[in-house]
């Protein structure tokens, strides 16, 4: 059997050798500079590689030994030489580094317009939602040219969000979120992986992004089934969980108002300054009594265990839609 | 075909066959499993490290097999996982990091510094007890199911989510950590109390450097993998400990701890097969090695700097950008040793009398391997290719042409090297440079596809693939077939040498070292008289020859 | 031991891999030192996630402190202390060729000593905490009093077990070697020319020691049950 299995292979082989890829499709705004980067690695890397190797196979032949009791001459220190092959690596690293870290913190910067799209990783499927309304699982529908933020967290296991043709990776990590965003510049389909070990399925956690023009987006964004947006089912949400009985509107109920609250910095009792970003209200559902404000008593039940990951992005993205500290100075 | 034919040292007469030494100075199990002779000890690991290599190589077999197709050829995924998971641990902890350190380490040590016997010989038996009882449970977990967390064990997977033999396992590599330590310990006060009248820390081979070097990240990494294996092994049991996010846990807590060793690990892995280098260069082109300080030191470099670098497995779990920066730039500073070596290594050919036997073919298959391994750590040290790069089939290629191309081959061309003078014996001389060539060509048949793969975008860990990445994973597949024949080829040439090999004299490379001025196989003290050493290493120019 | 008959120039306890009693001792010096650098990492990897955690839980960290018994750590300490002391006065027995009476004497009294630590701490310590619900995985239970702090509480206990116990562990460790020196001191092994089993496992009872004393000011003492009133 095994036979057999190496004879197709190598068949299939020899007839496919011309058709290797090496190189993954470039689809977004950093694709083409991580590729510039990986290139000169490359180049330096069969550089040095070659001129080690043929430095080692002309010494092997010039230096063979002739006869058996040959004797060369002693070897003599150079310390030039020696501190140059120490001083030109380095300064080739130096470079690489800079290059590399200007990159990263480009790559790592998402742009203030960015479309948010929240991601939850489980065992062993990606659920992806927009904030529009509608919810994907494995496959994420985004527009071309336009910035896209993703946040993410895992339901369960540490995952890991890779899309190759965008050139992004992040893990998604269980009671937290994190971020990576992206600019897709080609309309098409690409691979979407999990690329950190999670179980089972690891290898079946995988799915497609479509990039579309914005056209086709906004139709794909309206069709379907009528989608209520996150953040009205966030407001669904908090009435039915009851937070509405003490989180009320005009701030008369056992809890504060949450209207404004979303990028304001709170003060705790504690005399700690913290932003309210998406952490903190997540932080807020699911351990309640860690964060203890001034004027309040610390009486908010935990809803951890009640809602999943993707609830508690529902009700962030409910708590978002009552204003932002920005809006709440220029509007009023 | 030309042996290196050398006339014996002045002074040592060729051995009679019934000559006592190490090996018939006593007959019978229980010698050889109460013995304190650090050279049959050395004999014990290096039975039970070859068996560990084979029952990891066999679940690599099994792997590849499995990977020819992208729906999976052989297994079940849960039982693929559990293949990487098993592969990894068992080459990881009970190949790589004991290999030449515990085989050749034990024998040379003593033998290379003058000494009769490393400083503590009974701890010397006890860590190898210690090694075979934390491999019986890792090889109990095999059997029991098998463990499929991978060997780098994360959290909250392996602590909560995984219904496999993770305990087992997680002790296993538990106990054999202080094997390792014990080693370690030995070293270092073997090293700095007992080198023989003259025998300064300049004069010492390069071995013994790398060995120290070795020795450092044995004492000081191997307990922090130790307690962390420790606390994940008791959260498992307990269902609750430090990184249950119920009690607000921090899974990647545990992979700060897991890697702050496991980094370090590597250069444990890589820092012998360099002094084995320094040894075998010098002795086949008949050179004192070129720059002996900065090799040296670049020995040390890289043993302290390995334990500033250990975030940059973790540049994609949300660490903030500035620690990634920390982690980057030390990671480039750590590889500019290694790049000091290898130039310091290709310059001593210059001018040499070079010969080709065996353990010179494995040498500089090593050096042109790890000059490509190291330097595709690069790309894995910029951050901002290293974002494409984790978690593929890129990272899988870079550490095992470090591991394999590097490490594994430096351990055979050690193998090879002393094998006469562990034995007594050589090996067919045709047969050792097949094998290497094969082990080569298999090598880079196996793994250079990965690189490519890797960036492509096929992630590492999976059981099933795109069918576009197939015919990469077959050239992979067939490359890991031929590989692994080239593996079995020494093993029985070797084994069959051991009685029908012919017999060799003290020193049949006209080697310099301590230990080729001893009888082959030596006798059990090492030394009849301690030696008094007036000379460098490497001191190749003065022995008796005609040109100057 | 067959040495001793061969070489009656060398002394007793000598090992023939050695070329002379002084590389010994300096050898068995140094290899305790180095054991205990891997220690110092064993429990410094311990010692490291606990402050982490202290200070992002710190207010859990405190109430768990205050709820563990100081008077029972204060003592225990002086205990481990004098058991150093004892140990440190064996040495010197040794050292000065006193008698092997006094020598096992108090070889003995450190083992009384680190059995009184042990028997306080645990049938007295964890047994309390074990009837208060306070051991993790075994029946804890968080009460409503620690407020904000109480999901957190747990962690601190789950340090305050793994470093205790650790450390519980090191010491009974700690017992079979003195039990194992007391043998060989009660035969006459040591004198003012061997001694170097004794220091160096006085090197590693003196290390255990020290790691109490590292232990029992973070684990009982920084909880803030020593706060000043009106400051916070």
């Amino acid at each position: 059997m095994i036979m057999g299995l190496m004879q197709t292979g190598l068949m299939n082989m020899a007839a496919a050798v011309a058709a290797i890829p090496i190189r993954p499709t470039a689809a977004s705004s950093i694709a083409e500079g991580v590729d510039h980067l990986y290139f000169f690695l490359t180049a330096i890397t069969l550089f040095f590689t070659a001129l080690i190797f043929s430095t080692i196979f002309f010494f092997m032949v010039k230096f063979r030994r002739r006869s058996a009791d040959e004797q060369p001459a002693d070897t003599k220190t150079h310390l030039a030489l020696e501190l140059s092959w120490t001083i030109i690596p380095t300064l080739i690293t130096v470079v690489i580094f800079v290059w590399s870290s200007s990159l990263y913190f480009e790559n790592s910067r998402p742009p203030e317009a960015s479309t948010e799209i929240f991601v939850v990783g489980k065992q062993w499927m990606w659920h992806i939602q927009h904030p529009e309304g509608p919810r994907e699982i494995n496959e994420l529908h985004v527009p071309v040219n336009a910035p896209v933020k993703i946040t993410m967290t895992s339901e369960d296991v540490i995952h890991d969000f890779y899309i190759p043709a965008f050139r992004v990776k992040k893990d998604a990590i269980p009671g937290r979120y994190t971020s990576l965003w992206f600019q897709a510049t080609k309309i098409g389909t690409y691979h979407l992986f999990c690329a950190q070990y999670c179980g089972a399925d690891h290898a079946e956690m995988i799915g497609w992004v479509y990039v579309m023009s914005p056209t086709d987006y906004a139709a794909w964004l309206s069709g379907g089934a009528r989608n209520e947006s996150m953040a009205q089912t966030g407001e669904r949400l908090f009435t039915q969980l009851g937070c509405v009985t003490c989180h009320v509107a005009d701030n008369t109920g056992r809890g504060p108002s949450l209207v404004g609250l979303y990028g304001k910095q709170e003060k705790l009792r504690n005399g700690d300054m913290r932003l309210v970003d998406e952490a903190l209200i997540r932080q807020a559902i699911v351990t309640p009594n860690s964060i203890i404000l001034p004027n309040y008593p610390p009486i908010m039940p935990t809803f951890q265990g009640q809602i999943n990951e993707e609830q508690v992005l529902q009700l962030i993205a409910y708590v978002k839609s009552l204003g932002t500290e920005e809006r709440k100075t220029n509007g009023k | 075909m030309s042996t290196t034919v050398i006339p014996e040292l002045p002074g040592q007469e060729i051995p009679a066959e019934s000559r006592v030494n190490y090996l018939n100075a006593s007959y019978g199990v229980k010698s050889w499993l109460l013995t304190t002779d650090h050279k049959r000890i050395a004999l014990l690991y290096l039975g039970s490290i070859t068996l560990m290599f084979f029952v990891g190589g066999f679940f690599a077999v099994l792997m590849r097999l499995h990977l020819i197709e992208p729906q999976g050829a052989l297994v079940a995924p849960e039982t693929y996982n559990k293949l990487f998971t098993m592969h990894g641990v068992i080459m990881v902890f009970f190949f790589l990091v004991p290999s030449i350190p515990a085989t050749l380490g034990n024998f040379l040590v003593p033998m290379m510094i003058g000494a009769r016997d490393l400083a503590f010989p009974r701890l010397n038996l006890l860590s190898w007890y210690i090694y075979v009882i934390g491999a019986c449970f890792t090889l109990y977990a095999v059997i029991s199911g098998g463990v499929d967390t991978g060997w780098t064990f994360y959290t909250p997977y392996s602590s909560t989510f995984s219904h496999t033999s993770v305990v087992p396992t997680a002790l296993g590599v538990f106990i054999t950590g202080f094997s390792s330590i014990l080693t370690g310990l030995n070293f270092v006060v073997t090293i700095h109390k007992m080198r023989a009248p003259g025998l300064t820390w300049f004069r010492l081979p390069l071995f013994i450097w790398a060995m120290y070097a070795t020795s450092i990240i044995f004492i000081l990494g191997t307990p922090v993998i130790a307690i962390t294996i420790f606390l994940l092994g008791l959260e498992r049991l307990l269902h609750i400990g430090i990184f249950d996010p119920a009690i607000g846990g921090d899974p990647i807590l545990f992979q700060h701890m897991f890697w702050f060793y496991s980094h370090p690990a590597v250069y444990i892995m890589i820092l012998p097969g360099m002094g084995v280098m320094s040894e075998l260069i010098t002795c086949f082109s008949r050179k004192r090695i070129f720059g002996y300080t900065f090799v040296a030191f670049s020995s040390l470099a890289i043993a302290i700097i390995s334990f500033l670098v250990w975030g940059h497995h973790m540049f994609v779990t949300g660490q903030s950008i500035y620690a990634g920066l920390i982690f980057s730039v030390l990671s480039f500073l750590v590889a500019i040793p290694s790049a000091v070596k290898v130039f310091n290594w290709t310059a001593t050919l210059y001018k040499g009398s070079i010969s080709y036997d065996a353990p010179m073919l494995y040498a500089l298959g090593f050096i042109g391997l790890f000059t490509m391994g190291g330097l595709t750590g690069l790309f894995l040290a910029s951050l901002a290719t290293d974002v494409h790069l984790n978690g593929t089939y890129f990272i899988v290629a870079h550490f095992h042409y470090i591991m394999v191309g590097g490490a594994v081959m430096a351990y055979l061309g050690g193998i090879h090297f002393w094998w006469p003078k562990i034995t007594g014996r050589m090996y067919p001389d045709g047969w050792a440079r097949f094998a290497a060539l094969v082990i080569f060509v298999g090598f880079n048949l196996t793994f250079f596809p990965q690189f490519v793969l890797g960036y492509l975008g096929m992630p590492r860990r999976y059981a099933v693939y795109p069918g576009e990445f197939q015919v990469l994973n077959v050239m992979s597949s067939a490359g890991a077939s031929i590989l692994g024949i080239g593996y079995l080829i020494p093993l029985i040439y070797l084994l069959w040498s051991i009685r029908y090999g012919p017999i060799a004299g003290p020193n049949p490379w006209g080697a310099k070292g301590l230990e080729w001025e001893t009888p082959s196989p030596p006798p059990t003290e090492n030394f009849e008289e301690i030696p008094l050493v007036t000379e460098d290493a490497y001191n190749y120019a003065n022995v008796g020859g005609s040109r100057g | 031991m067959a040495d001793m008959a061969v070489h009656p120039a060398h002394p007793p306890g000598f090992k023939h891999q050695f070329e002379d009693m002084e590389q010994q001792r300096d050898a068995d010096s140094l290899g305790m030192w180095v054991f205990l650098v891997t220690e110092v990492m064993f429990f410094g990897g311990l010692f490291a996630t606990y402050i982490i955690y202290r200070a992002l839980y710190l207010p859990a960290f405190e109430t768990g402190s205050r709820l563990l018994n100081v008077k029972f750590g204060a003592v225990n300490t002086a205990v481990l202390i004098g058991s150093s002391l004892t140990m440190a006065l064996a040495i010197h027995a040794a050292q000065a060729g006193k008698k092997k009476s006094e020598q096992v004497m108090y070889l003995v009294l450190t083992m009384i000593l680190g059995a009184v630590f042990l028997f306080l701490k645990f049938a007295f310590e964890w047994r309390a905490d074990y009837n208060e619900h306070l051991v993790p995985g075994f029946h804890f239970i968080i009460r409503p009093e620690w407020g904000a702090a109480g999901p957190h509480v747990p962690m601190f206990f789950c340090f305050y077990f793994f470093m205790t116990g650790l450390h519980a562990l090191h010491m009974i460790i700690g017992f079979g070697i003195l039990s194992t020196l007391t043998v060989m001191a009660h035969r006459g092994r040591f004198n003012s020319e061997y001694y170097a089993p004794l220091e160096v496992s006085g090197l590693y009872w003196h290390f255990v020691d020290i790691v109490w004393i590292f232990l029992f000011p973070l684990l009982y003492l920084i909880g803030g049950r020593f706060a000043m009133p009106g400051v916070h």
